[in-house]
């Protein structure tokens, strides 16, 4: 059925392909920016990436005002605010994300304090808070997996207080997200696999919870279709610059589907045991997707059914009945991540993680009942449904 | 000459005052009641304030979270809330309170949203729709919940006829 109602946003200019980190300062030229700040974290540095965007810009005789590279992998109040003042001492006009979630979160809080000023984040804490647009945010990922660089979305860390600070707001969207090849081409295969599965998680969620509609649907079927070609094939050949490309082309596109589509279960569960287990999120969404899926089943099996046309491709759906293909779709994930498992022994089980407890499994339930993307998962689920699913999961 | 053009926002806005006043004296009154919704407000640090409000100004309802676990109304609350749930339009309200849309269907059509912690949201939503499926016949709570839950009829109507008579009493009193 059509949904009744729906709202899709996405102002984010995508610029994908190769050589697409030449375009920033041109880019950047068309909003006045002649200042910009980078934004990444050590590790990205470490591995040579940030020397890519350097070459861009001196290619373009173009300067880099700044760049902080100490965004650490939660980022907190205090990373943002040295950004902040480093930003201001050189006189910056524009912030450059180099990195992944974390980085990419600290830049959307960067922004507020240097258009806002002052130093106080809090202000503007919670939903709609920022009332004008803030200073151009260019967003390079160095994952294919977290789409952060189209959602309107920020968390921020205050370790005083021990807890996740959440900033939502239209203005938060980056200008635009550059899509290079050759920023995701020496991920390690663990993380190329997490990340894939994060995406493909974002994409199957967004296609099949309450607040799917006929434009997410698009852009969620057709990420779904890039990581079921690609995903084997850059595990296979980490060199290979055109599946990287369709990857990251595929997480931004899974990551517009779900920043209007939302997410649900499978993320509700990962947040959790994240939390509990400190496990990275895209390992927890590799564990969850069939058995959440097989949950959901009785509820929307033919919306779970239409994804094994990008999933599997034309010659399996035709020749699939159109009762079974929710559960050929799942047999077609969980093939998926046998073949990962095969390759970079992604674990597919709470119990092959070897950080999961069984006796943590009802604190991750009780935490699940209350994580926000429950509420958009297509079947209501108790706490003793939720510890079926984790025991499902479990081994 | 009826104009209906008119006349339709008047009747939407009397409903929604009328059932904000009913839901936030309902959520109170199974607040007392109910051991269900209690446990869940007790998870909530005693002075937490939750509201709902119909943007830009009202109709709203505000309820102050008790030390035993109950909720309280509170009146003219003037202040900043812990955690709001914002209708974005009177018809946005109206849609739901009239039970149209269910709380999880309408979150999902960006009827509403909540400013606060999200997790908060979803345990007072849940705290809703208990009390829906308490005080409202079975054929309309199951337009408002995803699911409606096992409950027997002695335990519903017990505990509907309880509620119902704390939030008339309070309307008597005009709490």
């Amino acid at each position: 059925m059509a949904k009744s109602y729906y709202e899709f946003f996405c102002p984010v200019k995508v610029i994908a392909g190769h050589k697409a980190l030449e375009h920033i300062p041109f880019e950047l030229s068309t909003l006045q920016s002649t200042r910009p700040m980078v934004i990444t974290d050590k590790g990205v540095v470490a591995v040579g990436l940030l020397k890519h965007v350097e070459a861009a810009f001196a290619g373009a005789e173009s300067v880099i005002a700044a760049v902080f590279d100490d965004v650490p992998p939660d980022s907190s109040m205090q990373t943002v605010r040295s950004a902040a003042a480093m930003y201001r001492a050189n006189n910056c006009d524009a912030i450059v994300a180099v990195g992944g979630g974390s980085v990419i979160d600290t830049c959307k809080a960067v922004n507020i304090l240097v258009s806002e000023g002052g130093d106080d984040l809090m202000r503007f804490s919670g939903a709609h808070n920022l009332k004008r647009p803030l200073k151009p945010l260019f967003v390079v990922p160095t994952t294919a997996g977290t789409g952060s660089e189209t959602t309107m979305v920020a968390v921020i860390s205050d370790t005083e207080k021990g807890v996740k600070v959440p900033f939502t707001s239209y203005f938060l969207m980056p200008n635009a997200a550059i899509l290079d090849p050759r920023m995701t081409l020496t991920l390690p295969p663990h993380i190329t696999a997490m990340t894939g599965m994060d995406a493909m998680t974002h994409a199957v969620e967004s296609f099949t919870c309450l607040a799917a509609n006929a434009i997410s649907d698009a852009y969620a079927t057709a990420a779904i279709r890039k990581i079921s070609e690609n995903l084997l094939k850059v595990m296979d050949n980490p060199a290979d610059a055109d599946a990287r490309l369709e990857l990251a082309q595929a997480s931004t596109m899974a990551g517009i589907a779900f920043s209007n589509a939302m997410v649900g279960m499978v993320h509700s569960l990962g947040h959790s045991v994240g939390a509990v287990c400190h496990l990275p999120h895209g390992l927890c969404m590799n564990l969850f997707l069939p058995y959440v899926l097989e949950y959901n089943m009785d509820v929307n099996g033919d919306r779970i059914g239409e994804l094994l046309l990008p999933l599997a491709g034309a010659d399996v759906y035709a020749t699939t009945p159109k009762h079974e293909r929710a559960q050929k779709a799942i047999s077609t994930l969980r093939t998926l991540r046998d073949e990962l498992y095969e390759r970079c022994k992604l674990p597919r089980t709470l119990k092959e993680t070897g950080k999961v407890q069984e006796s943590q499994l009802e604190q991750i339930a009780d935490l699940t009942l209350n994580d926000g993307s429950i509420v958009f998962n297509p079947k209501e689920a108790d706490r003793d449904e939720v510890l079926a699913v984790l025991r499902a999961a479990w081994a | 000459m009826f104009n209906s053009e008119k006349a339709l926002p008047e009747l939407e806005r009397a409903y929604v005052n009328l059932m904000m006043g009913v839901v936030g004296r309902g959520l109170v009154s199974t607040s007392q009641n109910d051991e269900t919704v209690r446990r869940e407000i007790s998870a909530f640090p005693a002075g937490y304030v939750f509201q709902m409000v119909v943007m830009p100004s009202g109709p709203a309802f505000s309820a102050e979270v008790q030390a035993d676990g109950t909720l309280r109304l509170l009146k003219e609350f003037q202040g900043k809330p812990d955690l709001a749930v914002r209708f974005k339009h009177m018809s946005h309200a109206f849609l739901v309170l009239s039970f149209q849309e269910g709380t999880a269907r309408a979150f999902a059509n960006d009827r509403m949203y909540v400013d606060g912690d999200v997790s908060h949201a979803i345990r007072m939503v849940r705290c809703l729709s208990r009390m829906e499926v308490l005080i409202l016949p079975k054929i309309v709570a199951e337009r408002a919940v995803k699911r409606y839950p096992a409950i027997s009829l002695g335990e519903k109507a017990g505990l509907a006829a309880r509620i119902y008579a704390r939030v008339a009493l309070n309307f008597v009193k005009g709490e």
